[in-house]
């Protein structure tokens, strides 16, 4: 798949042979974007709508109570303060941006008038700006005017580094201005490929200036509106416990006509993803629940109750498995898994792909994660002529085994392959899931018969996934042979995403392992080819180059790609509720209705 | 007895001065941060994290932050969540009536199947009743809460659909009406925790009686043609209750930390589930707002199991 | 609060604590403590049992030869059958085969854990008991500041602490097995030790005791000999809750990466697993859970039976 694939792609598309979505979907198993791949349509001038979801309620309110649960409630209501998508959820209901994405990756204004295009003028030419007109007309819950300097304030208050807003990223190299008071200009300090970042989707929510301004920089903690949102949204502030329940009532002034369509909102924390589930699909207590991470043979036996329906969207996450570049056993100036060591045996290219063919994808889909676990070796999900013809996955033993053979390494005493004294014994880490833990096993079975040993260990979530310097067991760490986790694309340009696989990200000592390349796999090839990604501006070529990037990954095995791991989420059978997999479970609250 | 009382008290603040000293260092050295999500995810810089630290001053060395929190805990400033930004105080105050309610009620209940069920099964030692009431509770210890809360939601809410299982701190309904969701919603997680609990008393309590109803004054008591349940209550009951004491003095400052595994699986928002979330994420200053409060209980209450042995027991002397 | 009647047999009895080794009499009452205990039916019967459920998992898995860890996707929580005696689970792997082989580590941990916290509560409770002052006060605060702790970030500490000089000293599986054990035991020995102390309390007043004193025994005679076994009661009970907890705990240790790796698969383990398709496939918990009542059963009786064996004023 390079650039000229893509432009005829693209040109199907223009003729109709291939739908807008089809498309979509192809670039997603790509590992694009679904945003990315919207855009690459519309640069290319093949014209864009968003369809727009059902809406039949024709007058506002009298739908009664919205009862939905999150099985981890909400910490905080500031969405610069989101720790993780639940706080971004609970934001949401108070709180807008100027433009949400829906599923296929189309911009869907909010408190924006119209989404800037080079034709209406709001997309400079040279990728140096973007203008956004704000609708007239909204308020904020309290009464007080939304205009332009709510749009800047939050551009100051993200970027001064006291506040440490979490959202910093999408700010800190852009600049606001406000042209007048329903229009402000994002301008970027060079021309920039990705321009739906600051003030669009989770990060984009805007908080009131008149409210939260004496509360900028050190004060942030401070501000009583932290615990008590006052936003534009389609529900008003009532309550509000940490991790239990934040509950909202009808905004009688929504600035979307007939809109909300429920009276009150309650989203309930705590418990399980099961008993979630299970209160939605077997019991109809609650309308809906968030992010099942659950076994689908449960979800589909739960759906036979006929109360709810499980919802699956194609999102960016990958459940994939890491090989380790730098010996995890031997410590090099007080740290394993240093960048100056080699891996005494997942360097040897018959080894990693002798691993990638003992990964029994079909099966960990079939048997673990059915339809919220979609088998990838990041291709095989698009259309039969996107299919790469050099990468796609198998599971073989035999012809691991005899790659192994191949390469010299041979079956010792106990069944354990060897060469020059180095046996293969790996230890495979994980977070502690059911689900891993299944995945772990059938990894293991398959590579204990081709000679591989396989320790496994799993670690808890909580230490796994953090960034302690001093522990060892925490992913950046990397201190064994291989390590299993889903790496989730919350943004919507891969950019940020591809940058784990660069030279310059390793993680290690030195900085406090907070690089983003956890595999210290280097290669020349892939730091140009990224370098090359950000500066080019044609969305098609950027395409074809992040293509490329992860070409490079899996000819190299870098990663064992294992599913590709949708959001589900579990509705009420007479629930209507738009859900997008680039946004938040939330981002179309506004539109959700039931059928009476 | 009272220059007992006040030597016992002055103990009491080193002692909790000493425990809370523990349980800070034993924090803050254990593994994980508060911010570790925050690094998983590639579109918040590292940075973020950085000055999050210097904000909430983590990365001092752990006596200073110590000193920190015990000055401001005695100015009465517990601190704020490094997750949900809000006072320790206000979170632990809005979790305590639900747990006070849900918790209490499970151990009363607790109380009220265990006592006689112990006594009863004490005085006919191995009777029908004894042997079944043991079977009971040996059950009912061998299996832990999460797996009977599961069954008790298979059989109740989803097969019967007489209860929710999925508790609700906001109910809308107001006066009787509220009151009737109220007890619908408490009667598993109360049923659960209390069925646990009176399984563990109940043999407690059935050994204490046994101990005593064999000795020569029991004997004498009834020999004396006093009436039975005189002789259960007045001379077997009070001198089983040192035991028995003991053993509530140790459960009841878990009415204010809570049960973590029912909790969680009836979504109780008791301080139980506070205290497990702040763990996993790591938000030491609600941790130790919650055990800090659970250890001054801890300590009080086995003050007054010693002070009530005196009281059941006047042989017993205070030196 | 027991044994009014000074040097009593009950007293004699005691000597269970401190094994006899040479006993020249023809009826000591380690015998006739054997004696009574046979008689105690449900206690000869749960030894029985309880030494036959050792034996199974000796060599159960010697007998019984099929993997722990063989997939089988096309006998997916299959219901017991002659291939698979106790049914499979959702990987379709032999449930017996799991059983036999984690009962080992369930039965070794629970017995293990329960001899921890059972010696460390009764020696904390008797030295306080009867030294009061400051050593009963150290004590007490000790025990204070154990039932403070939240065990969930000590357990993460220790594991981070002295997992590697564990397995490095002892071994792997030994040093995992010695670190369940500790950690168990460090958070369940506080109430047998509350509850000894308080016996302690009431039976060093005792006129026996004071008798015995006044014979000139010294204070550890009087402690082993004439108030320890008076006080045993309860802490025969809290050793059967005991072995019920840390067989649960040993599964929740698992989650926390603290107990034996996630494939081996202990008794609790299988419970928890098993918990999310209880409704479709009950039979994956039922012996699980069938065979910690059995264990906690077996040990109940087994004490009842020490209890009454010690004890002359029999109750049966």
């Amino acid at each position: 798949m390079n650039e000229q694939d893509l432009r005829g792609l693209i040109e199907d598309v223009r003729r109709g042979k291939l739908s807008r979505r089809g498309f979509t979907r192809a670039m997603v198993a790509l590992g694009l974007t679904a945003p990315l791949a919207t855009q690459m349509l519309m640069h290319s001038g093949v014209a864009v709508a968003a369809e727009k979801p059902v809406y039949k309620p024709t007058k506002r309110g009298g739908g009664g109570a919205l009862k939905v649960l999150w099985w981890q409630g909400p910490t905080l209501l500031n969405p610069h303060f989101a720790v993780g998508t639940k706080d971004q959820d609970g934001s949401r209901l108070f709180y807008e941006p100027l433009a949400g994405w829906d599923p296929d990756g189309n911009l869907v204004p909010v408190l924006a008038a119209e989404i800037p295009t080079v034709d209406n003028g709001g997309l400079a030419e040279d990728g140096t700006s973007v203008t956004w007109k704000l609708k007239q007309g909204v308020k904020w819950h309290d009464g007080h005017p939304f205009t332009a300097d709510d749009c800047v304030f939050n551009w100051e208050y993200v970027t001064d580094p006291a506040t440490a807003a979490v959202t910093i990223g999408s700010y800190q190299d852009v600049k606001v201005v406000k042209v007048d008071d329903h229009t402000i200009r994002v301008e970027f300090k060079k021309p920039s490929p990705f321009w739906a970042d600051a003030f669009v989707g989770s990060v984009g929510m805007v908080i009131p200036k008149h409210l939260y301004e004496p509360y900028k920089g050190a004060k942030s903690r401070e501000a009583p509106a932290n615990l008590a949102p006052v936003g534009t949204g389609p529900y008003l502030f009532v309550d509000f416990k940490p991790g239990d329940v934040v509950q909202g009532k009808l905004n009688p002034d929504y600035h979307m006509p007939n809109r909300p369509y429920f009276d009150t909102i309650e989203m309930k924390g705590g418990g399980d993803a099961v008993s979630a589930a299970r209160a939605v699909l077997q019991t109809g207590e609650y309308d809906f629940a968030w992010n099942l991470q659950v076994e689908d043979e449960i979800l589909k036996r739960l759906e036979t109750s006929g109360k709810g329906r499980v919802e699956i969207l194609p999102a960016g996450s990958i459940e994939h498995i890491q090989l380790n570049n730098t010996d995890p056993w031997t410590e090099v100036d007080g740290e394993r898994s240093s960048i100056k060591t080699k891996h005494p045996f997942l360097t040897d290219p018959a080894v990693r792909q002798a691993l990638n063919l003992l990964v029994d994808r079909a099966s960990v889909q079939q048997y673990i994660y059915g339809r919220t676990g979609i088998a990838t070796a990041n291709y095989v999900n698009a259309p039969e002529k996107v299919v790469s013809k050099n990468t796609h996955y198998e599971f073989n033993v035999d012809k691991a085994i005899k790659l192994l053979d191949e390469a010299g390494w041979k079956p010792g005493a106990d069944g354990v392959r060897a060469k020059n004294g180095v046996k293969l014994k790996a230890v495979y880490q994980t977070s502690i899931n059911a689900p891993r833990q299944k995945t772990q096993a059938i990894v293991k079975q398959a590579c204990q018969k081709a000679g591989i040993e396989v320790e496994i260990k799993s670690v808890t979530a909580s230490v796994f996934f953090s960034s302690d310097v001093a522990n060892l067991d925490t992913y950046p760490h990397f201190a064994c042979d291989l390590q299993m986790y889903t790496t989730t694309m919350t943004q919507p340009d891969p950019g940020v995403f591809m940058r784990q696989f660069l030279s310059s990200e390793v993680a290690s000592k030195a900085n406090k392992f907070q690089g983003r390349n956890i595999t210290r796999w280097q290669s020349e090839e892939y730091d140009k080819l990224h370098q090359a990604s950000e500066k080019e501006l044609d969305p098609v070529k950027r395409a074809a180059l992040f293509i490329a990037m992860n070409d490079l990954l899996i000819k190299n095995v870098v990663v064992i790609p294992v599913v590709g791991r949708p959001s589900v989420a579990a509705a009420a059978n007479n629930l209507h509720a738009p859900l997008s997999g680039w946004d938040n479970n939330t981002y179309a609250l506004q539109d959700w209705y039931r059928d009476s | 007895m009272s220059r007992y009382l006040i030597r016992r008290l002055l103990i009491a603040v080193p002692s909790l001065l000493g425990i809370s000293l523990v349980l800070f260092t034993m924090l803050a050295l254990a593994p994980g941060d508060p911010f570790g999500e925050l690094a998983t995810n590639p579109a918040i810089p590292p940075s973020v994290q950085a000055s999050l630290r210097l904000k909430f001053g983590l990365d001092d060395p752990i006596p200073v932050r110590y000193l920190h929190w015990l000055t401001a805990m005695a100015h009465g400033d517990w601190g704020f969540s490094f997750v949900s930004r809000m006072d320790v105080d206000k979170l632990i105050l809005q979790r305590l009536p639900t747990t006070i309610g849900v918790i209490g009620a499970s151990q009363i209940v607790a109380l009220l199947i265990a006592l006689p069920v112990g006594v009863y099964a004490a005085t006919r030692p191995y009777s029908i009743f004894d042997q079944i009431a043991s079977t009971f509770a040996l059950m009912g210890f061998s299996l832990p809460p999460f797996f009977t809360g599961l069954v008790f939601i298979l059989v109740f809410s989803v097969g019967l659909n007489w209860f929710p299982f999925v508790f609700r701190s906001d109910l809308s309904a107001s006066g009787l009406a509220w009151w009737w969701e109220e007890f619908k919603q408490c009667l598993m997680p109360i049923t659960v925790l209390a069925t646990f609990q009176a399984a563990t008393w109940t043999r407690f309590v059935r050994s204490a009686v046994l101990d005593v109803i064999r000795l020569d004054y029991v004997t004498t008591a009834r020999s004396k043609g006093l009436p039975e349940s005189g002789v259960v209550l007045k001379h077997i009951v009070r001198n089983a209750l040192i035991p028995v004491v003991t053993l509530i003095a140790l459960q009841l400052p878990i009415v204010f930390s809570g049960a973590i595994v029912t909790e969680q699986i009836f979504r109780v928002p008791g301080i139980g589930s506070l205290l497990i979330s702040a763990i996993l994420a790591n938000d030491t200053p609600v941790i130790m707002g919650v055990t800090f409060v659970f250890a001054c209980l801890v300590v009080l209450f086995n003050l007054m199991a010693d002070l009530i042995y005196g009281w059941l027991d006047p042989r017993i002397s205070y030196r | 609060m027991a044994g009014s009647t000074p040097a009593s047999p009950t007293v004699d009895a005691a000597v269970v604590v401190v094994p006899p080794k040479t006993r020249a009499r023809q009826v000591t009452p380690w015998t006739d403590a054997w004696r009574r205990f046979r008689r105690h039916r449900l206690a000869v019967v749960s030894s029985v049992v309880l030494l036959a459920m050792i034996l199974a998992v000796a060599f159960g898995p010697l007998l019984w030869r099929v993997q722990i860890n063989d997939i089988d996707f096309t006998a997916m929580l299959q219901t017991p059958s002659r291939a698979h005696p106790l049914g499979t689970d959702d990987l379709g792997q032999d449930l017996l085969a799991r059983m036999l082989y984690g009962g080992r580590i369930s039965l070794a941990v629970g017995l293990a854990a329960m001899a921890v916290s059972v010696v460390v509560g009764t020696l904390v409770g008797a030295v306080a008991g009867i030294s009061r002052g400051s050593v009963d006060a150290a004590l007490m605060w000790l025990t204070d500041l154990f039932l403070s702790l939240p065990p969930l970030p000590v357990l993460l500490l220790i594991i981070y602490l002295f997992r590697d000089t564990l397995k490095t000293l002892v071994g792997p599986e030994l040093g995992i097995f010695v670190l369940i054990v500790a950690a168990i035991g460090a958070f369940r020995w506080m109430i047998t030790a509350r509850l000894v102390r308080a016996q302690f309390f009431a039976l060093r007043e005792k006129e026996f005791v004071e008798a015995a004193r006044a014979l000139g025994a010294s204070t550890f005679r009087v402690v082993v000999r004439h108030i320890l076994p008076n006080a045993l009661g309860p802490v025969i009970v809290a050793g059967t809750i005991d072995v019920a907890a840390a067989i649960i705990t040993e599964s929740t240790l698992s989650f926390l990466g603290l107990g034996f790796p996630p494939d081996i698969p202990t008794w609790g383990r299988i419970l928890f697993d098993a918990k999310d398709v209880l409704d479709s496939a009950p039979h994956w918990a039922l012996f699980a859970g069938g065979a910690i009542f059995l264990t906690v059963l077996a040990i109940n009786f087994i004490g009842d039976g020490l209890r009454d064996a010690l004890d002359p004023r029999r109750v049966m």
